[in-house]
């Protein structure tokens, strides 16, 4: 077995305050292979974004990120100096994110935009530029691309926007995209065709793609594997197959509950919830963050939480699940 | 867009005129110009003479209309004092005033935006509080003192520089500096601002998540952005300067337009003065519509309305 | 992300006027403006308790004396005296108070004219609107110095033709700024909100309008506070201003400008002092704006 093209393990990001510190990922480990595409979900507030910057160290200036490792195709990204890591940004790993209206200088054209990510990482003549932006254009599904290469980001819409994004992502053909959300902002008939698109393009180039998502519709849609984010920890990852036959961690359980699935639910029937709020990121967080809204919480998870394993192969973070 | 411009500049012509009418009216309506002219000394009688002779004695709209007609003809009459035409003293006198106001709106772009700029990249260093400083100082400065006290040290102390004149391309600098001061602060903190602003946007993130260089980032598509509004600030502020170069050339006697409203004022000299009025009012509404012909022509998306 | 952010921001409840206190004294322009201030403020209250001598006193025979840190200087004249022998530190206390007065009086009138104005614009809309914003136009093309100039050399130069000039033009600001106010309030949705719920307009206005317009006000006035003082010593020292011998801190360096060569002090000690509170003023003003603004400040 290949070693993961990304590999991270306890993974910390802090966001300091007046008193003490946020602490917003706590420790996450998890890894994506070539060629897979990881979907990470949670609710809002659970890590998720933080966790997908700080992979790129994009995080804002007052958030701290702290690693055991953080391994991208080898190489140690936290010893990484900031010269270094941009040469690896937008080249051989890219990010998208989550809100197109605003991800694009409205000063310049489609075409600068595009053609300065390749012409950053690749020595390549102008011409060369544009006809690669021309054919990444098309590919993502844009018509009259040449024509748009002259046009002004207000000039087109959000799904077309985002797919600009994406085909500015590829431009230096990387192994690993990171998408932040790619179509929450985006209408639901949108939201299909990007998903459906990021699939094919993932297929097509054998990239690597970790989707953050707190849609499980997108995540049934088109992920190989999952990992569940939940007040800045990992508690339940493996095959989204695995996950959603035989869900191991009662969030999981409690998150699939709350979806109505057509042909299942009865009409009238009640819709699942969570009772609790997620707990304060702040202050003292031992044992298990999920134990306050658990049903089957027991003594022991205010203290440690080892890893078990779910009926399908997944690795759980909860002390009912089956240590096999 | 070409029906913008002249619907603007229509509107321009008639706020000028209507500056006009304003000042022709404070005047009129605060004293006997005929007095004034005619001095302290004068009897009633020549007093009256006075008025004849300057038709003062019409009624306040003739007046008005006369020199309205007139001065849309570019015909302002004959100096009082001087008895040149008007317009010709304007002419000779409005270069030096117009290099003056040209200089120190340079200067403060060159001084504030790179200081803007830093400030903000840097943000709470010690060169971000020394911008603000400055910033703070030069708003609180009364310019003809700022003036003075350059004078002082550069001229007196240091006699690096001349006091005054513009015998020499050197009598410029201190003026040019004492009147340039006076902008700085409002365009370096817009500049500040307006990057703080943009570096925090979201494109700015992209352009960084592509690997995009630091220099790339802040002035290609940061400062692109943040500049913007700095372009109307600058246009007004060159307006302001032009109004207020009379205090600069008063104290380093230079001969520009400023100083000829000057001796205009001193002297009761008011179609002269009128004249300064209306052309300074144009002036500053000519550059604000230039500022906002530039803003529609950097920003793509004010031009497609 | 940013939810996580907000997240952070559990802090415990306090009362309003703690934690506008809490800003206020934490905000260091603002308590060094203010203590500034207070300082000039009381100085002209009390100056006739402060001031040494009389600062109209002329003495010939005592004419330039250099101030206390120059070997010729004495302590009977602290601030040394001027080219009439008067005494400098007197003229500068009173001067305090006519600086002031000036000031206050000036951003009265002006920013009652420029309120108006602005709330009219803003309320009414339209036409009315129109109008107004044309003649803000009008008077920001008017160069403001010299027009000051010219009608205080018809009307001759005195403290009241100051003030009133300087009222009646400088009101732009207000305008701009409470018309601005105003439309934000008159079209929010707020409004339309609180009509749903049946309040009468006037008082929706004054319970609204009020409060947000009295902010910006306040910032608006302190800083053309400081331009009034600013104009009226450029006015004074052209000659135009306030006339001797009266003790105009623009008046003084006017005064002083033909001595600067050999005497730099006479022009330097009124120009520090004008500097001082009109930055004094500055610092207020921004530091009301910082500490007022909503939670963006950093």
């Amino acid at each position: 077995m290949s070693d993961p093209l990304l590999e991270v393990r306890d993974l910390h990001v802090d966001i300091p305050l007046a008193h003490g510190s946020l602490r917003a990922v706590r420790g996450i480990d998890f890894h994506v292979d070539r060629g897979e595409l990881l979907c990470i979900v949670g609710e809002s507030g659970c890590g998720k974004s933080l966790t997908s910057l700080a992979l790129m160290n994009l995080l804002p200036s007052r958030a701290r990120r702290r690693a055991a490792a953080l391994r991208f195709a080898g190489q140690d990204l936290t010893a990484l100096p900031e010269r270094r890591m941009a040469d690896l940004r937008g080249n051989r790993m890219a990010m998208i994110f989550q809100e197109p209206m605003t991800s694009l200088n409205p000063a310049y054209t489609i075409g600068n935009q595009l053609t300065e990510a390749l012409t950053r990482h690749r020595r390549v003549t102008a011409a060369q530029a544009r006809d690669r932006a021309v054919h990444l254009l098309e590919r993502v599904g844009i018509t009259a691309a040449a024509s748009r290469l002259g046009q002004y980001p207000h000039q087109l819409s959000g799904g077309l926007r985002q797919r600009v994004m994406i085909a500015m992502a590829l431009m230096c053909g990387p192994e690993l995209i990171i998408a932040d959300e790619p179509t929450t902002a985006l209408d639901v008939t949108i939201q299909a065709q990007i998903l459906h698109l990021l699939r094919e393009l993932q297929r097509e180039f054998g990239m690597a793609v970790v989707l953050i998502t707190h849609d499980l519709g997108v995540v049934a849609r088109i992920a190989d594997r999952v990992a569940v984010m939940y007040a800045g920890e990992i508690v339940e990852t493996g095959r989204v197959d695995a996950l959603f036959a035989a869900p191991a961690h009662p969030y999981t359980r409690g998150l699939l509950a709350c979806i109505p699935v057509p042909g299942r639910t009865r009409p009238g029937e009640m819709l699942g919830s969570i009772p609790g709020i997620v707990p304060s990121l702040t202050g003292n967080l031992d044992g298990c963050a999920f134990r306050n809204r658990c049903g089957e919480a027991r003594d022991i998870c205010a203290r440690t939480v080892p890893w078990g394993h779910g009926a399908g192969g997944q690795a759980v973070r909860c002390v009912n699940a089956g240590v096999a | 867009m070409l029906r913008f411009a002249l619907r603007r500049i229509a509107v321009a012509i008639a706020v000028a005129f209507t500056v006009s009418l304003a000042c022709f009216l404070l005047l009129h309506l605060s004293g006997d110009l005929a007095t004034a002219i005619a001095g302290p000394e004068a009897t009633a009688a020549q007093i009256d003479t006075v008025r004849r002779q300057y038709g003062l004695d019409r009624p306040l709209a003739v007046q008005f209309g006369d020199w309205l007609w007139h001065a849309v003809q570019l015909d302002f009459g004959r100096s009082y004092y001087f008895q040149d035409r008007v317009i010709d003293l304007i002419a000779s006198r409005l270069p030096v005033t117009m290099i003056l106001g040209g200089l120190a709106l340079a200067f403060a772009l060159v001084v504030a935006v790179p200081l803007g700029v830093v400030a903000a990249i840097r943000r709470d260093s010690w060169i971000d509080r020394l911008a603000l400083l400055i910033a703070v100082l030069g708003q609180a400065m009364p310019s003809f003192w700022f003036g003075l006290t350059l004078i002082i040290v550069f001229s007196v102390q240091l006699r690096w520089l001349p006091a005054s004149g513009a015998d020499s391309w050197q009598g410029f600098i201190l003026p040019v500096v004492a009147l340039g001061y006076y902008a700085t602060p409002a365009i370096m903190r817009l500049t500040r601002t307006g990057m703080l602003d943009v570096l925090g946007s979201d494109y700015i993130r992209t352009a960084r998540a592509k690997g995009l260089r630091t220099g790339t980032i802040m002035f290609k598509h940061a400062l692109r952005n943040a500049i913007i509004p700095v372009i109307a600030l600058a246009a007004v502020q060159l307006g302001f300067m032009l109004g207020g170069s009379l205090v600069i050339e008063a104290v380093f006697s230079l001969h520009g337009l400023g100083y000829l409203a000057w001796e205009a004022i001193a002297r009761n000299d008011y179609p002269v003065m009128q004249a300064i009025v209306l052309i300074l009012a144009m002036i500053y509404i000519l550059l604000t519509l230039g500022a906002d012909l530039l803003n529609a022509l950097i920003d793509p998306r004010i031009r497609v309305r | 992300m940013t939810d996580t952010l907000s997240l952070a921001t559990h802090l415990p409840p306090r009362s309003l006027l703690a934690g506008a206190l809490r800003r206020v004294l934490g905000h260091h322009g603002l308590m060094l403006g203010g203590i500034i201030l207070l300082f000039v403020a009381l100085v002209a209250i009390f100056a006739p308790l402060l001031a040494p001598h009389d600062p109209y006193a002329q003495n010939l025979s005592r004419r330039l004396i250099p101030p206390i840190w120059h070997a010729k200087g004495t302590w009977e004249h602290v601030l040394g005296t001027d080219k009439l022998g008067r005494d400098y530190l007197s003229r500068l206390i009173y001067g305090s108070r006519l600086s002031l007065m000036i000031g206050l009086s000036a951003t009265l009138i002006s920013g009652l004219i420029g309120t108006t104005l602005g709330v009219l614009a803003g309320y009414f809309g339209g036409r009315t609107d129109a109008v107004i914003n044309y003649l803000i136009t009008t008077r920001l093309a008017m160069p403001v110095v010299l027009v000051a100039l010219a009608v205080a050399s018809l009307v001759g130069g005195s403290l009241q033709v100051v003030i009133l000039v300087l009222g009646l033009l400088l009101w732009d600001r207000f305008a701009v700024v409470t018309r601005s106010a105003t439309m934000q309030v008159c079209h929010g949705d707020y409004i339309a909100a609180a009509q749903a719920i049946g309040c009468s307009t006037s008082r929706i206005l004054l319970s609204e309008l009020l409060p947000n317009i009295l902010n910006a006000l306040i910032v608006v006035a302190t800083l053309e506070m400081a331009h009034a003082i600013l104009l009226e010593a450029t006015l004074s020292f052209l000659g135009l201003g306030v006339p001797p011998p009266a003790p105009s801190w623009g008046l003084m360096i006017a005064e002083g400008k033909q001595y600067m060569f050999f005497s730099p002090w006479v022009i330097t000690i009124p120009g520090v002092t004008l500097l001082v509170l009109v930055l004094a003023i500055n610092l207020v003003g921004d530091g009301i704006r910082d500490a007022s603004a909503p939670e963006n400040r950093n």
